[in-house]
């Protein structure tokens, strides 16, 4: 397993979006690589032949029937938002107008 | 003893004879947070409005002569993780710090059908990631056996104030251990039943493949009278298994005569504190002089449990905690460039370090030409971990371990490494993995006076092995009878 560097450190940053200052990042950058030096002990096991578990129950293809139900109203939906408008979740400007 | 002193069963007694009142019993609750929860600091809100309200009407009810359900008018806590209509819910995060959820998890619809009494929400590490509560943005919770030591984590509000008596039972969130190891280390009971056992709906998701709500009680009778509640199969939450809920109090029988308990070497070994052992051992026992058959076993890949752990809850963690964009709810940041600006803004002063780290960690293992090496990695060591229960669990009806491997440690002392501050959990995780329902019960002191946890493990769906063990336990000793003395309280030095 590889360690990780600082560079590492800003690139996963950017995937978390997430921003650090020079120092955070050199925190990060040696926290995470102890950790992963510890997770690192995983490899002293041979899995090559054992399947993964993501889930302990075997659930498949859990359905609902296709109904239409109440759903929560606009207001309440609306109520935590930090910038609602006009009824929509209002959001800095994505799309250039010029 | 006063009533905030009593358990739910006992209360439940004197509600229907009449004896007491709901509205009484919420006012002698809250009376005692008045006096002990300036040094506890368990709770983040407290709802005394809506508390006396619904005391009025469990009040109505019995006054009626209704048959009315075991917790009816029983004051309840409630971990800031879980969804409470109409009452903030931060997850103890600023980024959360003023959101109201606009419906209640399905664990508060049912236990309103019970009628319960709602005290507050309490304190946590942030979004349930920590072991000490440290990580709360808002406060520092103390342990009520002694106020310098931290409660364990993350429930670690909802445990102290079962311990302090600032609350009659709670509900908790275990991920990794969240709600045994704080039960643990404040003395009180907690169980973490069967991944799938209780709906997830509501619950704030940190790791969903691990992620299970739970009870912290005074006893395990009361432990069973909350299960009664909350367990069951939910249309809302797909992952929540549809398969008959027992009556647990049925499994309250105090006779262990024919049932084998399995001591795994692997949890008895260094880093174990001596003390701890100690009491462990003599509480294993105490098990076999009561009629158990104890045998050792071996469960190998337990030493493999943490590193599994902080690859797969992280990773989970990352894709859930993606939502806190500042878009839909919760905290935004000020005047953002732009839109990713906004996100990566927002995230970053909205998070606390502990949540950015698993974060990062999580994203890490997933990222492009790493997840074969970490995340399936881990998933694979997952299997073996679970394959080494599967195998226990073909001799055994019930293991039995320490639930922490410490009692609880000072404010502070772990808070510098991250990493030994992991390994607190290194005695509760591997249950997780495999999904396995997990109790801890008291089981006896260390010399300067903290209390020390027994888990029992059952295989998935075997709740009631593992109450009926921790019931004869209970009825036999005298543990979980103690009281935190804590200090500078009225009436004491």
């Amino acid at each position: 397993m590889a360690t990780i560097t600082t560079e590492g450190v800003s690139h996963v940053a950017n995937l978390a979006r997430l921003e650090f200052n020079e120092e955070e990042t050199q925190d990060f950058t040696e926290q995470l690589s102890r950790i992963l030096d510890y997770i690192g002990k995983l490899n002293e096991l041979n899995t090559d032949d054992v399947p993964p578990t993501s889930h302990i129950h075997p659930l498949h293809n859990i359905t609902k029937a296709d109904a239409v139900k109440t759903s929560l109203p606009r207001d309440a939906v609306l109520a935590n938002a930090p910038e609602p408008e006009e009824g929509y979740f209002g959001v800095p400007r994505v799309i250039d107008t010029e | 003893m006063s009533l905030y002193q009593l358990t739910a069963h006992e209360l439940h007694d004197k509600l229907k004879a009449r004896e007491i009142s709901a509205v009484e019993l919420a006012e002698s609750v809250y009376g005692r947070i008045e006096e002990v929860e300036p040094h506890v600091k368990g709770y983040l809100t407290l709802t005394k409005e809506i508390a006396l309200e619904q005391a009025g009407a469990a009040d109505a009810g019995f006054q009626n002569g209704n048959e009315m359900p075991p917790l009816a008018g029983i004051p309840i806590a409630i971990k800031d993780v879980i969804c409470t209509k109409n009452v903030r819910t931060t997850c103890a995060s600023k980024i959360l710090s003023n959101f109201v959820p606009p419906y209640d998890a399905t664990v508060m619809t049912k236990l309103h059908q019970q009628g319960v009494v709602m005290i507050g929400k309490t304190n946590m590490d942030e979004f349930a990631m920590g072991s000490s509560t440290e990580n709360s943005a808002y406060q520092i919770t103390h342990n009520p056996w002694d106020l310098e030591t931290i409660p364990g984590g993350s429930s670690g509000g909802s445990a102290a104030v079962v311990s302090a008596d600032t609350a009659i039972c709670s509900l908790g969130s275990d991920t990794g251990g969240s709600i045994r190891q704080p039960a643990a280390l404040c003395g009180v009971v907690g169980m973490k039943p069967t991944y799938g056992r209780v709906s997830r709906y509501g619950l704030v998701a940190f790791a969903s493949s691990l992620d299970q709500i739970g009870p912290f009680t005074k006893d395990v009778t009361d432990c069973a009278l909350v299960l009664n509640a909350i367990c069951g199969n939910d249309e809302m939450d797909s992952t929540s298994v549809d398969v008959p809920v027992p009556d647990f109090t049925q499994s309250l029988i105090n006779d262990v005569r024919g049932l084998k308990i399995g001591v795994p070497k692997e949890y008895f070994t260094e880093g174990l504190d001596t003390e701890v052992a100690d009491c462990v051992q003599t509480a294993i026992a105490e098990l076999e002089k009561l009629g158990a058959s104890v045998e050792e076993i071996s469960l190998p890949h337990t030493d493999y449990a943490i590193a599994t752990y902080y690859i797969i809850a992280p990773a989970e963690a990352s894709a859930n905690l993606a939502r806190y964009d500042g878009v839909r709810y919760g905290y935004r940041t000020e005047e953002p460039a732009d839109l990713i600006n906004m996100y990566k803004k927002t995230r970053s002063e909205g998070f606390g370090q502990e949540v950015k780290r698993r974060i990062m960690l999580g994203t890490f293992a997933l990222s492009a030409g790493y997840q074969d090496a970490y995340y399936k990695k881990a998933q694979k060591v997952r299997t073996l971990i679970k394959s080494d229960f599967d195998a226990a669990f073909k001799k055994v009806d019930v293991i039995a371990t320490p639930t922490s491997p410490t009692p609880a440690f000072k404010i502070d002392e772990r808070t510098a490494d991250p990493l030994q501050m992991y390994l607190c959990d290194v005695m509760t995780t591997p249950a997780s993995h495999a999904g396995l329902p997990g109790i801890s019960v008291p089981c006896g002191f260390v010399e300067n006076g903290l209390p020390v946890g027994l888990q029992l493990l059952a295989a998935p769906f075997e709740e009631e092995k593992i109450l009926r063990v921790a019931y004869t336990f209970e009825q036999n000793t005298e543990h979980h009878l103690q009281k935190p003395e804590i200090c500078n309280v009225k009436g004491k030095q």
